[in-house]
């Protein structure tokens, strides 16, 4: 309605959505069960990685500062790992809009599948819309009562194991699982939770369209990714209208003109219909002849919509492409005897050939578009990248830092030593042994702080910080002159894998 | 230009405003957001009753929770200062030279000596530890006063040549330059200069010079007593630098290096601390102690004075020095 601003601020109004079955839905289901399953069991699973390591397959271990995947395992400095996933996160949503529009926010969203989920266990106390229309509207009895006190208490058990089941990530889920349990757990853990449980509480029973709506930032994004070659879900209004109850319906004329005209009553101002681009303003437009178009006016596509809107309207930015009302409308031209797909995936370029009759292009003549196939292939690349990256990546590291508060140190025989920070990564599940060497053209020699050879052992899993010394006797050229490049490298004693790093001397020369 | 208008598609009015063409739908806010933004206001009112908040003319408003970021860190620093404890004791309760062995307890040594050193030592020595003209390198294999962690732990709590401590090592060379004609001292530096290359200390005019003069605490052979604080002359490593002019001043001048004693000031348990980390940057040198003088007694938990030890002040006080006036020695 939206209607000449009596007041400034909008109460929200409840949306009743109607149960709907179809092929949508149950794709919908199906994604709930895996994307759920996924969330709440993925901590759960073990890993063996020795006896020096988390045995957790899926861990943010953000103390000892490690990212555990099953059998991969990410050191803060290869955090280009993450980056390069969330670029390759980032350009899949750019793929997907492209070709699919809000499919993300229709079948994926956490705010989606929680709210389908809470909408779920409504309509399983409360019954389906009608019955849940008339609850809300009856005064607050013993009956309305207990409904709600039932509805919110599943809620609230639900919010809570979603709250409980994001902690888990971080530390060793059975350790923390008794924490909880015993009342032992850190303040973090608890305060995790309760934040969690009161999002999705709020948010899955209460907020629901209002966030999509009004608080996220994925409707202006993806709207602005969407061409008129993206498949959404659109009414084929040359199809449908003018619509008009009964089913030998009568002429419709003037009532046609009026009912397009206003594109049905919109619904607490919430939905302004966007034009289609290339095509007339809204979805009037001049009507070819008077004869009915198959929209018989039934609503069900209305009544099953978890944002409350009408697809008749044309696209708009509360529609999540949920795809519930092309099941309901399916449902309604199977009864009627109509060919399916009144609601339907289209692409708005196909409007035009369906307008005049003519078949529109395949979908594949859609997806495999030049700005997808572009989409695809850095996302590919990129993945392929990390993939290549992740098993050349080496078990051993090194990492020289040359100490230079002083650039060098003159020894009581005249020999010239300088010192170098040397940080050695052992990768392995257990510890190793490390021989140092130096390599370079010159006389020099290398030994180790506070060891006698020059074999250092790194702990499992860890980084060690050693202060190695390289000296050049007197009267060698290092000693005496500028700098000298060297390397210094590691050999594994086990494996004889080997790592080295670039570095230079200072003699004498350089102050 | 502001004329309000009905659009078209949605019926709704707009706001009259119109850029280029682009008008604004009038929708109404949605009233949860409305009470949001109340709620943010409450909480702002409720957030300054409870914490620091409004500007007064010197300072602010407290808050009845009385919470500062000051005491915040005073909190901090006596939590690590508890956790810090059990390594302060356990330094107490081994034997200097055995730290080494506890990988743990070096581990503290090294890192709490780094941030002494730092603080402390850092304004003579530099913060690389390597020294100046004057004031020894630590970097080295050189050791005025003995190299082992033992030696060094002792001259950190005594000090050198300071009439504080009755500890402190002393030893004085003469300033030659009242005994010894100019041509003489210009002789003996040139001496000097050549024995690291292998002269021999004792032959030639220089020879009895340095022999008659200087042999008694640099020995015959001129490498120095530790004992007595002599320096090795055979060496590379020069304190006062080696160029002729530079050992021609030394020698008649007669330097007198000081360093003070900070057994007292810092406690037994970080003068440990400081000898490890000292001990480990590259010169030290191992063994056990050169001298039975430079060994503290252990010292029994009991013995600990309230606060010695610490790398601060009293924690639990944010305004205090780390070091008060009373505290830092006598005159
Ligand atoms: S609009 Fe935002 S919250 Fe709603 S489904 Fe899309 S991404 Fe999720
Ligand atoms: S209009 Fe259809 S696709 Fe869009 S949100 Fe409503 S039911 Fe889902």
């Amino acid at each position: 309605m939206a209607t000449n601003s009596d007041s400034l601020y909008a109460a929200r109004a409840p949306i009743f959505p109607k149960r709907v079955s179809g092929p949508f839905r149950r794709l919908k289901w199906q994604i709930m069960a895996v994307t759920l399953g996924i969330y709440y069991f993925v901590p759960w699973i073990r890993w063996d990685r020795g006896p020096d390591l988390p045995d957790q397959a899926v861990l943010v271990d953000m103390a000892g500062r490690r990212f555990y995947f099953f059998w991969i395992e990410i050191w803060p400095h290869e955090f280009y790992f993450v980056a390069g996933l969330l670029v390759m996160a980032g350009l899949g949503l750019f793929l997907f809009t492209a070709a699919l529009g809000r499919v993300w926010c229709g079948y994926t969203c956490p705010q989606t599948v929680w709210t389908d989920l809470f909408i779920l266990v409504e309509r399983w106390v409360e019954g389906d819309r009608n019955a849940r229309m008339r609850l809300d509207k009856a005064p607050w009895s013993a009956r309305k009562w207990r409904l709600r006190l039932t509805k919110w208490t599943i809620w609230l058990l639900i919010s809570v194991a979603t709250g409980g089941a994001w902690v888990f990530y971080f530390t060793d889920a059975p350790t923390l699982a008794r924490d909880l349990v015993t009342l032992n757990a850190h303040p973090a853990a608890w305060s995790a939770i309760a934040l969690l449980t009161a999002t999705t509480f709020t948010f899955g029973g209460f907020m629901r369209e209002q966030i999509c709506i009004y608080a996220c930032p994925w409707p202006r994004i993806q709207g602005a990714m969407m061409d008129e070659d993206t498949l959404t879900v659109a009414y084929r209004e040359w199809r449908g209208e003018p619509r008009g109850k009964g089913l030998r319906r009568r002429a419709v004329t003037e009532a046609a003109e009026t009912t397009t005209r206003a594109a049905g009553p919109q619904i607490g101002g919430r939905s302004p219909a966007i034009p289609m681009p290339g095509m007339p303003t809204g979805v009037g437009g001049p009507i070819p002849d008077n004869a009915p178009g198959d929209c018989i006016d039934c609503n069900a596509c209305v009544n099953v919509c978890p944002m409350g809107i009408d697809i008749r309207d044309g696209q708009q930015m509360a529609c999540i492409t949920c795809a519930l009302c092309i099941d309901a409308c399916d449902e309604v031209m199977g009864k009627i005897g109509r060919p399916r797909g009144l609601i339907d995936y289209i692409a708005l370029a196909d409007a035009p050939a369906e307008r005049e009759g003519r078949a529109p292009r395949s979908v594949w003549r859609h997806v495999l578009r030049p700005r997808n196939i572009v989409y695809f292939a850095l996302w590919g690349g990129i993945g392929l990248a990390l993939v290549f990256a992740l098993f050349i990546r080496p078990d051993i590291e090194l990492t020289v830092a040359p100490v230079r508060n002083p650039t060098f140190v003159t020894l009581s025989d005249g020999a010239v030593r300088n010192a170098y920070d040397v940080r050695l990564r052992n990768k392995h599940g257990e510890p190793r042994d490390f021989t140092l060497g130096v390599t370079t053209s010159s006389d020099l020699s290398l030994s180790v702080e506070g060891v006698a050879g020059t074999s250092v052992e790194v702990p499992a899993d860890a980084q060690a910080l050693t202060r190695v010394y390289v000296t050049a006797p007197a009267g060698a050229e290092a000693a005496g002159g500028d700098t000298t490049d060297l390397r210094i490298w590691i050999m594994d004693d086990i494996s004889g894998e080997r790592a080295s790093a670039p570095t230079t001397f200072n003699g004498r020369g350089t102050r | 230009m502001s004329e309000k208008r009905i659009d078209d598609v949605t019926g709704t009015e707009t706001t009259g405003h119109n850029w280029d063409g682009i008008e604004e739908l009038n929708n109404p806010l949605p009233r949860w957001w409305l009470w949001t933004f109340y709620a943010t206001v409450l909480f702002a009112v409720i957030y300054t009753i409870f914490f620091p908040a409004w500007p007064l003319v010197s300072g602010a408003t407290q808050g009845v929770l009385g919470w500062s970021t000051r005491g915040e860190v005073a909190r901090d620093i006596a939590q690590i200062d508890e956790g810090q404890q059990q390594y302060r004791e356990g330094l107490l309760s081994v034997d200097v030279h055995m730290i080494r062995d506890n990988e743990e307890l070096q581990n503290y040594a090294v890192q709490a000596g780094a941030a002494l050193f730092r603080n402390n030592c850092s304004q003579c020595h530099g913060s690389g530890a390597a020294g100046a003209i004057g004031y020894p390198n630590l970097l080295d294999d050189d050791w005025l006063w003995g190299g082992r962690i033992e030696d060094i732990a002792h001259t950190i709590r005594h000090g050198i040549r300071n009439e504080e401590d009755p500890d402190a090592r002393f030893s004085q060379m003469p300033a030659f330059g009242e005994m010894l004609t100019e041509g003489e001292i210009a002789g003996l530096a040139r001496h000097v200069q050549s024995l690291p290359d292998g002269a021999d200390p004792l032959s030639g005019p220089a020879g009895q010079l340095f022999a008659d003069n200087c042999a008694t605490c640099h020995g015959d052979d001129a490498q120095g007593d530790p004992e007595i604080g002599a320096p090795d002359l055979t060496d590379a490593i020069w304190l006062y630098g080696s160029d002729l002019a530079s050992l021609e001043d030394t020698i008649s001048r007669g330097p007198y290096g000081v360093m003070p004693p900070w057994g007292e000031r810092l406690g037994e348990a970080n003068v440990r601390a400081l000898a490890a980390y000292v001990h480990q940057l590259g010169g030290g040198e191992a063994g056990e102690p050169r001298s039975e003088t430079n060994v503290e007694e252990q010292i029994g938990e009991g013995d600990v004075p309230e606060g010695a030890g610490r790398t601060g002040g009293d924690p639990s006080d944010p305004d205090e020095v780390p070091f008060p006036e009373e505290a830092s020695g006598t005159d």
